[in-house]
């Protein structure tokens, strides 16, 4: 008899993944590679000026252009198309996909050309003509709050979008402020510091821009949509109820998605116009994002200003944290627009018991891009006010930064931990993790090394942040979409195994890990896994890919379906063995009674019995194919601390980063290699933003960083190589123990790097500087000389 | 309209365009090679990059017909005789991708820079792949990627 190979375990292992063969070739199908028969190509015609009232639009040169199909203005696509909807119970004011009589800001579509082919239909996009009475437009969302020079939505005086939420201690679930424990701590603080922090705005930039290709087919009265996003469930859920349309009349397919970053969560206007146009024109109709476009009309993040006051007493212990947030949130509020920042309140803890928190927030319309979810989303935002702090007051109290934040630890037995914020942390290991990166980076020779670098006249600095996320978001009270996940397994006739999940990835390689993790539970080799995605035709349910909930929510989803899945087979398997389900084993491809492996059957065995099942067992259907839902009871806290070592150039003023150490603890890990890689794409992004990256807006509302010649997007030369260590906590949340990763390089790199920043500038007598860290800027203090 | 002819993955393809019509369009529309990306409009992602005579060029930068008679290498003829190439094997191998989008660029790019310094350092690769953006990886594993391949090429 030939023996059985024997398969490793795969969980937990650096296996390579199973979508690289088709990208490395160039086979994967991204939006813009798909063509139908038929298929016409659609160009906004979009605002050159950021506030203004459409007088008129001239579209008769498009329309005569040889190749053009059609062209609607807002105010003839507002007939077949109603204003957007947004996903968070905040007030919002009306927001056509094309605007109707007033633009907002610079980049929003004022009409929709329908042609043969992309050059054609931009052609004729270009030949609209628009007349424009412009209006002041405001960027400074501090001027904004006073209602000058412009009130950008009628309903919203002094555009507030949120005019002020608290949170913290004190602060009842009606509402209600009891100050007197924050005042308390402030009070009786030896030292207060206090500083204004910009977090600026950024353009998530996803290597592919957008795209969608929608197809309405009469008749059948169904409507496929294509679409570069992160969560296509939620596309359908929208795409339905926008086009008058059921549930079950829209399939909506993310195929390969050449990036997100939080930018593609947001259901946007162009994905309602192709559908609407489809449905009106009976034909397939494509729209590819320009780069350009892609600057002005895709979500932007971030821009979060922080006034931040700390409270402590002179052994370095935190009393007391103020908080005042004020977010610019553009010209509209999008899917989860005006939810973003109150995550930067829930985490103004960090890794910290401080007694007293007052955060307030203020949410503020500015003619800006609208902002939405960006890596991290909320929670950079808050490590950085937190983190920046902290070492403000280090430096204040001359102590160690690393003994200040070990001082105001959560400690390790406290866990779980209730925040004042509405936080319930589910496990973690503060002064472990803050350990292991002071012995990586070797701490004391690090500060001696900048010393002597110093002696010799450099500008060296050595920075420290610690970080807690929230991942694996989350219950459904938290989101308006449901925060479950689904997962379908499947073991066909022939024994091999499908698998559907609702995360729906777009370079995260779940079609990795959860192969792995299918290949362990039932022992079968991984070639034998398939897992379906990005599809609601194929995806019966889900939510989709944002909050690092892949793993946790729709891996744990799996586990439980392939759970269900392999307990049936158990039972087949048992009938046919005669033997008693609890005796089997699953390995190798097979299944068979525990020390008798002789006695095995084979998956197709056992699967050719329970789709022909006679005898059909007692108790049982046929067929090995059952789902599962998964609704977490929390979110998951991982957390980590960063180093990082920072040279500035006395002469140019231009910022060198040294070295980069990063622990994460990310709880248990399915495949290291897919997690490391997740750390090294979110500390890119948070290094873009610490040093180089920034939306810039001129004060009439134009983007002067609006192409890659402006905008500095990070290169491979902008980085050393990073130094990853891990610790690992698991979480209780889930059974698999995992928390999620996708979101982590983001939140330790800006503080940790500032704050490195600020401590080579120590001579010039600085305490603060902000975002990003440009050269200029810092040569500017630097001719300041030492103080 | 004008008539082009070129060789492109080995094989002799010719095409009617306007003479407008960027060669990435070209390979991507009247092709149907799908594999080189349009990533921006003004030539710095390098997601488009193809070898035009043997040397690594961004494709949304020439138009067709100034590629009238060249011989173009696009990402879907780098493999041989269904062997990967050493630089798509060393992106498998070392996690050199993450969603893909910038990886077909990348590897052409990698491809020229690999005939010019076959033993790169890693600041040399670095600089060597400057021009085209990724997103996802923050470049490290394309780094040890390119290394891989340099090693195994």
């Amino acid at each position: 008899m030939a023996t059985t190979p024997v398969l490793p375990k795969l969980v937990g292992e650096r296996v390579k993944r199973r979508e690289d063969p088709r990208l490395i070739q160039g086979r994967g199908t991204y939006v813009d590679d798909i063509k139908l028969v038929g298929m016409r190509h659609l160009a906004f015609k979009r605002s050159d000026v950021a506030h203004g009232r459409i007088r008129s639009i001239d579209t008769r040169a498009a329309e005569g252009m040889d190749g053009v199909e059609a062209v609607f203005t807002g105010a003839q696509l507002a007939k077949l198309l109603g204003p957007m909807p947004i996903g968070t119970p905040f007030p919002s004011p009306p927001h056509y996909a094309v605007a109707v009589d007033v633009v907002r800001y610079a980049g929003e579509p004022v009409a929709v050309v329908v042609a043969s082919d992309r050059y054609t239909a931009r052609d004729a996009a270009d030949a609209i003509v628009i007349d424009v009475e412009p209006l002041p437009a405001v960027v400074d969302p501090e001027l904004a709050m006073t209602g000058r020079p412009t009130v950008i939505h009628a309903d919203f005086p002094n555009n507030l979008a949120v005019a002020l939420v608290p949170s913290g201690t004190g602060v009842g679930a009606d509402g209600s402020v009891d100050d007197t424990a924050v005042e308390k701590a402030f009070a009786e603080a030896d030292v207060v510091i206090s500083q204004r922090m910009m977090n600026q705005r950024l353009v998530p930039n996803a290597m592919e821009p957008r795209g969608v290709l929608a197809h309405f087919e009469p008749g059948k009265e169904s409507m496929t949509i294509w679409s570069s996003t992160q969560n296509p469930h939620i596309l359908r859920t929208m795409i339905a109820a926008m086009t008058g349309l059921g549930q079950d009349q829209v399939r909506a397919i993310a195929p390969e998605v050449g990036g997100g970053f939080g930018a593609k969560i947001n259901i946007y206007g162009e994905e309602y116009v192709a559908a609407t146009v489809s449905k009106a024109l009976g034909l397939p109709v494509k729209w590819i994002e320009d780069r350009s476009e892609a600057f002005v009309a895709t979500t932007h993040g971030r821009d979060i200003l922080g006034y931040i006051d700390v409270a402590a007493r002179r052994d370095g212990k935190v009393l007391g944290l103020r908080m005042r947030l004020i977010a610019d949130i553009g010209a509209y509020n999008m899917l989860l627009t005006a939810a973003i920042p109150t995550l930067t309140m829930l985490m103004a803890n960090g890794t910290y018991d401080i007694p007293a928190i007052r955060t307030t927030l203020t949410e503020v319309f500015t003619n800006k891009t609208p902002t939405d979810a960006y890596r991290g989303a909320g929670r950079p935002e808050a490590t950085y006010f937190v983190e920046r702090a902290m070492d403000m007051l280090a430096r204040e109290l001359k102590m160690d930064p690393a003994e200040l934040r070990r001082r105001n630890f959560i400690a390790a037995d406290k866990f779980p931990y209730q925040t004042q914020m509405g936080a319930v942390y589910d496990s973690g290991d503060y002064g472990k993790a803050l350990d292991v990166a002071l012995q990586a980076a070797n701490w004391k020779a690090l500060l001696a090394e900048r010393d002597a670098a110093r002696k010799d006249g450099r500008l060296v600095g050595v920075g420290l942040a610690m970080y807690v996320e929230v991942c694996g978001i989350g219950p459904s009270s938290s989101l308006p979409t449901g925060g479950w996940e689904h997962s379908q397994v499947t073991v066909e006739r022939d024994g091999r195994i499908s698998a559907t999940t609702g995360a729906s990835p777009h370079g995260q390689g779940n079609e990795t890990t959860f192969g792995q993790m299918l290949a362990d539970q039932f022992g079968v080799p991984l070639e034998h896994i398939t897992i379906h995605h990005g599809d609601t035709g194929v995806v019966k349910q889900g939510i989709g890919t944002f909050g690092s909930r892949s793993q946790a929510v729709g891996g744990t989803a799996l586990h439980l379906a392939g759970g269900k899945v392999k307990a049936k087979m158990a039972k087949f398997a048992a009938a046919l063995l005669e033997a008693h389900e609890d005796d089997l084993v699953f390995e190798n491809g097979r299944i068979g009674v525990k020390g008798a492996p002789s006695s095995a059957k084979t998956f197709a065995e056992v699967a050719g019995y329970a789709y022909v099942p006679v005898p059909l067992p007692p108790g049982l259907d046929p067929g090995l194919s059952d789902e599962a839902f998964f609704e977490p009871a929390n979110n998951t806290y991982p957390f980590g601390c960063h180093i990082t070592m920072l040279e500035i150039d006395r002469e140019t003023g231009e910022p060198t980063l040294l070295r980069v150490v990063a622990v994460d603890d990310a709880g248990n890990l399915i495949n290291p290699l897919i997690v490391e890689g997740q750390i090294h794409g979110g500390l890119a992004q948070g290094i873009g933003q610490a040093m180089i990256e920034e939306a810039v807006y001129n004060e009439d509302g134009q983007l002067l960083t609006g192409s890659f010649m402006d905008y500095a997007l990070p290169r491979a030369t902008d980085f050393p190589r990073f130094e990853m260590h891990a610790t690992v906590t698991p979480t209780p949340v889930n059974p698999l123990g995992a928390k999620g990763v996708g979101e982590a390089g983001t939140l330790g790199a800006t503080p940790s790097i500032v704050n490195a920043a600020v401590d080579a500038l120590a001579e010039f007598g600085v305490t603060h500087v902000d975002m990003m860290l440009r050269p200029e800027k810092l040569w500017r203090i630097i001719q300041g000389g030492p103080r | 309209m004008a008539r082009i002819s070129m060789t492109v993955n080995g094989k002799a393809r010719k095409g009617e365009v306007e003479p407008r019509l960027l060669l990435v369009h070209f390979l991507r529309e009247q092709l149907l090679l799908t594999g080189a990306h349009v990533g921006c409009d003004t030539s710095q992602c390098g997601a488009c990059t193809v070898l035009v005579d043997g040397r690594s060029a961004k494709s949304c930068t020439l138009f067709a017909v100034q590629a009238d008679g060249c011989d173009i290498t696009t990402i879907e003829g780098l493999a041989t005789d269904g062997q990967l190439h050493p630089l798509q094997n060393g992106f498998w191998e070392e996690h050199g991708l993450q969603c893909g989008y910038c990886t077909p660029g990348m590897i052409m790019s990698a491809v020229n820079l690999l005939n010019d310094t076959p033993s790169p350092t890693d600041q040399q690769i670095r600089e060597g792949i400057s021009g085209n953006f990724c997103r996802c990886t923050g470049y490290q594993h394309i780094v040890n990627a390119i290394q891989h391949a340099a090693r195994k090429g």
